[in-house]
């Protein structure tokens, strides 16, 4: 679905994305795995829109989208969360969901008087859904907090929600379940399955948590220092000696032997 | 009744100047935090946008007169507002599209912009300047009071008098729609709302699927009709002169400062912050104190601040204050 072609991203001298290739394929919950400082999040960036590569090409279903604006991306079904939660601080939460849809009636001027009830309609069923995404995450109680004063984990959610509100395509997660708890982690873990099986979103989910990303990906990528280590199923990637060497110790590989 | 004598000089001299001016400065400081609070910049050509637009009007309201188009007992530059707003919405979104979009793509520095909106001062100064020349022009006509010292008088028995200029009340009236339909348009249109949610977090916003340049454009029609609007309410209050506009820099930029740059409730307080200040420090009290004090306390000098000279002083003074002790102005700004 999305194929990422030799792609650089360098910050000054330093190669933050350094010649990745990797394909996301239609449908799937594709993990990215690497130490802190690999390039994933930039990796996302770069698709995303937010940065432009310095070399490579991007694209989705054969089409190129390298370097496109994120708001056009996001017209196209590609969404991102952040690694650090982003809100609206000055607005509830409700209305962080409901900022989500756009290209509505509302946003042409004229509509604002020449078409009320139609835009009346469209914020009621927006409403409708902000509330039930809220409700799904199970904070509907923060519904009208504002965003910017509820917990860091509590943003996380937010910025689930935010990709549950329209129809995306393909939905990139940085690291959604970081500083969120347990119990909560596991409603998150569904909430993928079930949009993944569902409604047909393609995942790629970058994730510290080996069980987490044990129970939702296949494949796994792995990188490190801006190239793709690895790819594979968990348990291929778990035994891959540059794996083990760049990321995941030689703790796993003594306990997966003595397992063994 | 020597009291309420006091007021009313009180009332005449200070009050009613001071809402008049403070709701033109706020008009226009709004103008100026919109700006920054959407393309993160301080537009040093705000004053000289002002000055454009009322310039428009004033031509507009000229050939108005020669072909006797009127509007009865309120000015005529009232019918020639939706000519300027849209004359001055056209050059910002030039100026925009020639030169502020190229440092938009750059990701510029703030300072970078800001630089460059001196320049585009100086240009629209300039152009000003060229076509009506920098001359005072009035431009006021149609019913000058609403209601007159002497009818004051007459009404009330006082030894004092009152006098509201119909520019003095058409400058709060109109502040106060333009201020009701900007928040209303704010908070409650999906555009406005995608402004604001711009305007606070950025790279949220362009992921969530806002349109920049829409933002921006939305922006700048909106900062056209602020600006023309204030810089017409002023210009009928006191008189049009080029130079007067861009010294308006100073007072307009304390008062978004005060308020809290970014914050639309912000700007229109320190509006009338700066407004209020700015009148009463220059204003002569001896009247009032006259009125107002036993007969032994009576002062014998004008007991006058500072000459109106240093008016802009005052609001160079508030907004060092400021700086130094709330940097994020009164209403902690940043975001609409
Ligand atoms: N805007 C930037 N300017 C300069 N360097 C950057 C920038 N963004 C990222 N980097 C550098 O690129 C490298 C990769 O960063 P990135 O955020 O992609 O890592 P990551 O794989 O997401 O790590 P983590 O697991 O800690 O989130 C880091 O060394 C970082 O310092
Ligand atoms: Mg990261």
């Amino acid at each position: 679905m999305i194929k990422v072609e030799n792609l650089h991203k360098h910050f000054g001298g330093f190669h933050a994305v350094d010649g990745a290739s990797l394909e996301i394929a239609e449908g799937s919950i594709t993990g990215l795995i690497g130490p802190n400082g690999a390039g994933k999040t930039t990796l996302f960036n770069v698709i995303a829109g937010v940065h432009a590569p310095t070399a490579g090409r991007v694209t989705l279903k054969g089409e190129d989208i390298t370097g496109l604006p994120p708001h056009e991306l996001f017209h196209r079904g590609v969404l991102r969360t952040f690694q650090i939660a982003h809100e609206f601080s000055s607005m509830t939460c409700r209305e962080n969901l409901m900022m989500v849809p756009s290209g509505q009636s509302g946003e042409k001027i004229w509509n604002t008087w020449f078409a009320r009830k139609k835009i009346a309609e469209e914020e009621e069923a927006l409403r409708a859904k902000a509330d039930e995404v809220l409700e799904f995450l199970t904070i509907s109680h923060l519904a009208d907090h504002k965003a910017g004063q509820v917990s860091g984990g509590q943003k996380k959610l937010l910025e689930l929600g935010r990709t549950m509100m329209v129809d995306a395509k393909i939905v990139f997660l940085d690291e959604v379940g970081a500083g969120v708890n347990r119990t909560l982690l596991n409603t998150i873990g569904d909430a993928i399955i079930r949009l993944n099986k569902e409604r047909g979103y393609t995942f790629v989910v970058i994730e510290h948590d080996m069980d987490f990303i044990g129970r939702l990906c296949d494949p796994v990528i792995c990188m490190a220092e801006g190239k793709v280590l690895a790819e594979g199923t968990l348990d291929e990637i778990k035994a891959n000696e540059h794996v083990i060497e760049a990321y995941l110790g030689t703790g796993l590989k003594n306990k997966q032997k003595g397992a063994a | 009744m020597e009291i309420i004598n006091a007021l009313v000089v009180f009332a005449n001299f200070v009050g009613i100047p001071a809402i008049a001016y403070g709701s033109q400065l706020a008009l226009g400081a709004l103008g100026v935090t919109l700006v920054y609070g959407v393309l993160r910049f301080s537009n040093f050509a705000h004053g000289d946008t002002m000055a454009f637009g009322t310039m428009i009007a004033v031509l507009c309201t000229w050939w108005m007169q020669s072909v006797g188009i009127s509007f009865g007992p309120l000015p005529t530059a009232l019918l020639s507002l939706p000519i300027a707003i849209f004359a001055t919405a056209l050059l910002l979104v030039a100026i925009d599209r020639m030169v502020y979009r190229f440092y938009r793509k750059q990701k510029s520095a703030p300072v970078i912009y800001l630089i460059v909106s001196l320049g585009v001062m100086f240009i629209m100064n300039g152009l000003v300047r060229f076509i009506i020349g920098p001359g005072d022009q009035r431009f006021f006509d149609g019913q000058r009071f609403i209601i007159s010292v002497r009818e004051f008088k007459a009404l009330t028995g006082l030894k004092e008098g009152l006098a509201i200029k119909t520019t003095q009340g058409l400058t709060v009236v109109t502040a106060v729609i333009v201020v009701v339909i900007l928040f209303w348009f704010l908070n409650k249109t999906r555009t406005g709302k995608s402004m604001r949610a711009f305007s606070d977090n950025e790279d949220l916003a362009l992921l969530s699927g806002i349109n920049p340049e829409r933002v921006v454009l939305v922006t700048w029609l909106i900062v056209a009709a602020l600006a023309t609007i204030a810089g017409v309410l002023y210009g009928l209050d006191k008189s049009f002169k080029p130079f007067v506009y861009f010294q308006l820099l100073l007072p307009l930029f304390a008062s978004a400062i005060v308020g809290g740059l970014g914050n639309p409730v912000g700007a229109i307080a320190g509006g009338f912050v700066i407004a209020f200040s700015e009148v009463t420090v220059t204003y002569a009290w001896k009247k009032v104190l006259v009125y107002a004090l036993p007969d032994n306390l009576e002062p014998s000098s004008l007991v006058q601040l500072l000459t109106t000279d240093y008016k802009f002083a005052v609001s160079f003074v508030i907004l060092v204050i400021v700086l130094l002790f709330r940097p994020t102005g009164l209403f902690r700004g940043k975001a609409l």
